[in-house]
């Protein structure tokens, strides 16, 4: 029993180091740059794959080899970020948190494919580190000696953080600028040096623990958002910015993996989540972290008005409501099937807007909901033997009644903090369809989901779909323009104040959370029923960025927003996949670069436009001024 | 010689408010100005702007003949000028020491140099709190610090914003005292403030803004002589 608990205890420290390596950068950057960097798991998956490649082409037998090569795959993807930063996040350090987020993931995107071109689909064993070839017998357990040293690497690499950050002038600003960057520059420090340095070192980082991992594990191209989601919760855990946290968590998270597998393997992911939900409710902030002073200085971007629909846009509305009612006389079929799919995804994209626009509540896990939604009728279906109308009115309240608990949990925190614990409750509702493989059939999922007779054929189905979704979208928009979506509002606002005219502002964003999950439910059962089946990737993360990536592409700050950006965003990834294999680099492309041209979104860029002619006509003077405003 | 500050035809704007008018006025070298006026009148912003902070949207500021405006805030203070801001923005998780390093420059040919050991001198408290993290400290150690680490930067030209706000009497003695003492050191300063008494024991001129736009410029002699400019403009 006690060599078990040693050499767990032990596995569990080796596999902390990576981690540690990749959330301290992630910590780091986020400090100074206030960028939640979801590029950073790529960044280690590619110091993982250039270390495969370094080491082989150097010799892998030689000590110089395998060490030089991990150390020049971490310089290089140190160089790989300064190019990211200096062409991309650089230009929208001004653009609000979820924009830059988007970018980051638009970046994700592309270094999939730019790795899948490059090493192909295969995965790569890694090499041996010459010296660190044999074990050590610990209690009659072979112990590898490679895992000892990476026991080593995490306080010796903690060990030089601390100095850096103490005792150098580099790391002074770093400290200070995490703080009060503004400030900093008006000292007369060159911030974009200070940004892209700091981006440099924390990419750095993850390239090295990514390359320090290849005697462990194979490179493969799965590792960036495994590794992210992990670096995420470590990060939130140990408290944003804190590098001693960071390594606490990492290694509270290696051990608790360790020995979960040991001892509940079922739920191992879920017990991660299940952690870090317990540390954030208890301490909001993560275990070293502090409530954020005066917040990031410098990004003074107010939240623009949700204004309502003016008679244009109503009428815009109206017409593309009867277009779409009129589109299967006219379409052929495979174009309804799109059609279906994008009107499911356009309700999808609304529910998650009413929680983040009015609500200012982002969320990364919403398709836990949708895809509790889509199990809540296969299960319906496949245990009860319900028939699809019932399951349909059954299956959204599973997804209310996880807002429900969920949403307790998650509106007691704000901003980052709360997109992360959406996200690890979203992980934990994609373990459990993952792992349940008694009720939910694990990875093979639950086939024969199939819809009514009468609503068999395409056209019923998607008149069924387009219904339902457009009912729900208008009820939705009701609701932002009622006494619960003014009051949300104004949560968002100024809490304080919300509070003190005698509203529960935390009730207020609890019932919208539960609203939003509701919608996304039912959003989900249509999507069962038209696709047949369900599988636990209806609420990995992909899933959920891509509810992001309409809202946000569509614009916050209308309600119309979203709908488009469904509509933009389902219809633009449907049409890469057919034309180009590498349809992921583009997407991602695309995503970066609508980001850097329009960092309102794609409704609020249209609104922007309107604005400063409706002003030109008036005021030459404004526009202007507009204009340099409008300048970086 | 030409001024070593100059604006003209200021205009700046937070979004949508015109907040600076056309604010203009100039300051000379060795000088102490005053910009007075009440809350929000605009003397903040217009030392944002100066700063590169605020994004003028039109006018001119020249620093030594240099056009400076729409430059950024680093380039700007590289260039001499030190912005020491109202609410401080100590860096409260660094000592004292490390506070000053952060502003630490190069030497500039013609300014005094200011090393820690010089400013502990004038700042004897400083000195005695080295390591202390700046979140530790009083307002009025804090007031010293933001001076400090300001001018460990070695500017030619002092934007000190309503240093004596917030501060009991004996301290605001003690920062007059200090600002005649960096005022004797060559120093240029201009200087936000409410408090009349407090800006004529150290300013030679002032300048008076009120809703962004200026109403007075002129020595302070001639602002106390004119009682109807100070009860239209200062007075509460
Ligand atoms: N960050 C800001 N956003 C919007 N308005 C601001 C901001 N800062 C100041 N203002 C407004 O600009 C005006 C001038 O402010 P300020 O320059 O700080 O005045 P003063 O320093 O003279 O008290 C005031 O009306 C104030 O409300
Ligand atoms: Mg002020």
């Amino acid at each position: 029993m006690f060599d078990l608990i040693l050499t767990q205890t032990l596995n569990g420290l080796a596999s902390a180091s990576s981690l540690f390596l990749v959330a301290s950068g992630l910590s780091i950057i986020f400090g100074v740059t206030r960028i939640v960097n979801f590029a950073h798991g790529s960044l280690y998956m590619l110091g993982a794959y250039i270390g495969w490649t370094l080491v082989t082409w150097l010799g892998p037998t030689s000590g110089l080899g395998f060490w030089g090569g991990v150390g020049l795959a971490a310089l290089l993807v140190a160089i790989i970020g300064v190019v990211i930063e200096v062409a991309i996040l650089r230009r929208i350090y001004q653009a609000p948190e979820l924009f830059q987020l988007l970018a980051t993931f638009g970046v994700v995107l592309m270094i999939q494919d730019i790795a899948l071109a490059t090493w192909g689909a295969e995965d790569k064993l890694g090499p041996r580190a010459p010296g660190f070839k044999s074990f050590v017998i610990l209690f009659d357990n072979r112990f590898p000696t490679y895992e000892l040293l990476l026991i080593a690497i995490g306080p010796l690499v903690l060990a030089l953080l601390w100095f850096l950050f103490q005792k150098t002038r580099w790391g002074t600003l770093v400290r200070a600028a995490t703080q009060d960057r503004e400030m900093v520059a008006a000292l007369g420090v060159n911030q974009r040096l200070l940004f892209t340095s700091v981006f440099a070192f924390g990419a750095g980082l993850a390239g090295l623990g990514g390359a320090l991992q290849l005697p462990r594990e194979a490179a493969t191209l799965h590792m960036d958002l495994s590794m992210i989601s992990e670096a995420f919760v470590v990060v939130v855990v140990g408290g944003l910015g804190s590098v001693t946290g960071a390594y606490l968590a990492a290694v509270l998270i290696g051990i608790l993996h360790a020995f979960g597998i040991l001892i509940f393997p079922k739920i191992t992911l879920v017990l991660v989540f299940l952690v870090m939900a317990v540390v954030l409710v208890v301490k909001p902030y993560g275990l070293m972290g502090r409530r954020p002073v005066g917040a990031a200085r410098g990004t003074a971007t107010a939240e623009p008005l949700l204004r309502p629909a003016d008679r244009a846009a109503k009428l815009a509305g109206l017409v593309a409501l009867i277009l779409l009612a009129a589109a299967p006389l006219v379409t052929p079929d495979y174009l309804l099937l799109t059609l279906t799919e994008l009107v499911i995804f356009a309700l999808f994209a609304a529910s998650l807007h009413f929680m983040m626009g009015p609500g200012g509540m982002a969320s990364f896990g919403h398709a836990a909901y949708f895809g509790l939604g889509a199990y809540g009728a296969a299960l319906a279906v496949k245990w009860l033997g319900a028939p699809m109308e019932p399951a349909l009115i059954f299956a959204p309240f599973l997804a209310g009644i996880a807002g429900v608990v969920f949403g307790w949990f998650c509106v007691r925190l704000s901003g980052v903090y709360l997109a992360m614990l959406t996200l690890a409750f979203a992980q934990i509702a994609w373990a459990t369809a993952f792992q349940w493989v008694e009720l939910t059939g694990g990875d093979n999922g639950i086939l024969g989901v199939w819809p009514s007779h009468w609503a068999v054929s395409k056209t019923a189905f998607y008149y069924l779909a387009l219904a339902i979704c457009a009912a729900c979208v208008v009820l939705l928009r009701v609701m932002v323009f009622s006494p619960l979506g003014y009051a949300l509002r104004a949560a968002r606002d100024n809490p304080l104040r919300t509070e003190a005219i005698g509203i529960d502002t935390m009730r207020v964003q609890w019932v919208a959370f539960t609203i939003a999950a509701f919608a996304a439910g039912i959003a989900g059962a249509l999507f069962a029923f038209f696709k047949g089946s369900v599988f636990p990737t209806y609420m990995a993360i992909p899933r959920s960025v891509d509810a992001l990536l309409m809202v946000l592409l569509g614009g916050v700050q209308t309600v119309s927003g979203p709908i488009v950006g469904a509509f933009a965003y389902a219809g633009l990834s449907e049409q890469l996949m057919k034309m180009t294999m590498y349809w992921r680099f583009t997407l991602g492309l695309s995503i970066v670069l609508l980001v850097v041209l329009f960092p309102r979104g794609l409704v609020g860029g249209f609104l922007a436009l309107r604005e400063r002619r409706d002003r030109s006509d008036k005021d030459g003077a404004v526009v202007t001024r507009l204009a340099t405003e409008g300048a970086p | 010689m030409s001024a070593l500050l100059e604006i003209s035809g200021l205009d700046a704007y937070y979004g949508r408010a015109h907040i600076l008018q056309g604010v203009g006025f100039g300051m000379g070298r060795g000088e102490v100005l005053a910009l007075m006026g009440r809350n929000g009148a605009g003397k903040s912003t217009t030392m944002k702007a100066v700063m590169g902070l605020v994004p003028p949207a039109r006018g001119e500021i020249r620093f030594d003949g240099q056009r400076i405006e729409g430059r950024e805030p680093f380039e700007i203070a590289r260039i001499g000028i030190g912005y020491v801001p109202e609410e401080r923005r100590i860096f409260s998780e660094l000592s004292v020491m490390e506070n000053l390093s952060v502003g630490q420059r190069p030497p500039r040919e013609g300014v005094p140099h200011w090393t820690p050991e010089r400013l502990f001198a004038l700042f004897p408290n400083l000195g005695r709190m080295r390591d202390r993290p700046g979140g530790a400290m009083s307002g009025g150690e804090q007031q010293m610090l933001t001076i400090a680490r300001t001018l460990m930067g070695n500017p030619r030209l002092v934007l000190l914003d309503e240093p004596s706000e917030g501060l009991a009497p004996v301290i605001v003695e003690e920062m007059a005292k200090t600002i005649l003492a960096l005022k004797g050191e060559g120093l240029s300063i201009l200087l936000s403030e409410q408090n009349l008494h407090f800006a004529g024991n150290v300013a030679d001129r002032a300048a008076i803004i009120e809703k962004g736009i200026i109403r007075f410029t002129g020595t302070m002699a001639e602002l106390k002589a004119d009682e109807a400019i100070r009860a239209q403009y200062l007075s509460v």
